[in-house]
């Protein structure tokens, strides 16, 4: 069942160590967004995700180490922005996103507003309650208060990795990444670039199998490295490189 | 004013480190981008520990009694510039080889799909015995 017959759409699927998971999101995936290539970003783990990915016959880029989830997530804008696709979903490996649920996003791009990202949002329904710490929750409502200041709307979600975002996010997305816990960042980058973000409400699982990328004793570290990067961000005068301009990081002299 | 005890081991640390840095870098383990702000601080403090009278100066200026501590506070100075200039190297380092490791990553996919893409010919007889003649006349 083909919905969207005109557009190429991409679901990216960032995978470290989730061989308990993994092909229940590409089964799922393939039965609820069939429009959707699919692309697993194994993250250089190590057990046999990469194997598991594989044999599913989806495509499936190997990065030679672990680089975080920034740069794997980054590494699949790359590669939508090179094969031309005008839709990027991000579904994380872990399962804690539901394929089942992409075409609400799709849905929402496709209104009036036509946003550039459209961001799942697990706290704008009160039907569910999303089962995290308490300590992680008070981390994303402080960035979410942070945000929703900075951007004159309202962000509920900022940590939410399942987005959906269009050409000139991927375009933009390919160029400059965050680097670890990146969703956040991305929320200020999407609102310098002049793009623009609407939430759409969501539900979230608990981890199906596998371990969190942040473990709780990590969180109190992340809340201060993405906080410093959140204000650092803001004394940017130009947070990206446009095409042409300087690179990021200043690439080596030539001697 | 300086001990000449003490001057004598400050003039040593510095050629020390000058000459350990200047043979690296003839031995091709240090490159000379990264041997230039070594040498510029060995070469200061070597100045200031020769040249009694700057460094009483220096020390005047900055408020320190003690001369060698004036010395101590400028190498110390030196030494959170070499750090900090290696944290930056590090930073590019790290976002360098994140890039490379993406693109090979994608270039190997691609290389992936081609070859399944393509039905697995036999290499034709001979093939490799012209090339290797078309390497042999390159190099003759």
């Amino acid at each position: 069942m083909q919905r969207y017959p005109h557009l190429k759409c991409l679901a990216v699927v960032p995978a470290y160590n989730e061989g308990a998971t993994i092909i229940k999101v590409v089964e799922d995936l393939r039965e609820h967004a069939p429009d959707f290539d699919v692309l697993v970003v194994d993250d250089g783990s190590t057990d046999d995700t990469r194997r598991i990915a594989e044999s599913t016959g989806v495509r499936v880029l190997r990065l030679p180490y672990n680089l975080g989830i920034g740069g794997a997530v980054q590494a699949g804008f790359v590669f939508a922005a090179e094969h031309g696709y005008d839709r990027m979903v991000q579904v994380d490996g872990d399962g804690q996103h539901d394929p089942a649920e992409i075409h609400k996003l799709m849905d929402k791009m496709g209104s009036e507003a036509a946003p550039d990202v459209v961001c799942g949002s697990r706290f704008l329904t009160s039907e569910h309650e999303y089962p995290a710490p308490i300590s992680r929750r008070t981390g994303i409502h402080i960035f979410a208060f942070i945000l929703s200041r900075i951007s004159g709307q309202r962000v509920s979600d900022p940590t939410s990795g399942f987005r959906l975002y269009n050409a000139p996010a991927i375009a933009l997305f390919a160029r400059d990444y965050p680097h670890d816990y990146p969703e956040v960042e991305a929320v200020l980058m999407v609102h310098h670039h002049r793009l623009r973000m609407v939430e759409v409400p969501v539900r979230m699982f608990s981890r199906g199998g596998g371990v969190s990328s942040i473990s709780t004793g990590k969180s109190a570290y992340y809340m201060v490295k993405v906080l410093l990067a959140l204000f650092v961000g803001l004394a940017r005068k130009r947070p990206v490189p446009e095409p042409g301009g300087a690179p990021p990081v200043a690439a080596e002299p030539t001697l | 004013m300086m001990q000449p005890r003490m001057q004598a081991l400050a003039i040593l640390a510095a050629v020390v480190l000058l000459v350990i840095v200047l043979e690296m870098v003839r031995r091709r383990r240090l490159m000379e981008r990264y041997a230039l702000l070594w040498m510029f601080s060995a070469l200061v403090i070597l100045a200031l520990a020769v040249w009694q009278g700057a460094l009483n100066r220096l020390a005047e200026l900055m408020g320190i009694y003690s001369a060698p501590n004036a010395l101590f506070f400028v190498a110390v100075g030196f030494v959170l510039l070499l750090l900090l200039h290696f944290s930056a190297a590090m930073s590019r380092l790290s976002d360098q080889s994140k890039v490379l490791a993406q693109r090979q990553a994608i270039l190997e996919q691609r290389l992936r799909e081609v070859e399944e893409s393509q039905p697995a010919t036999e290499e034709r007889p001979g093939e490799r015995e012209i090339a290797a003649q078309r390497r042999a006349s390159t190099i003759a």
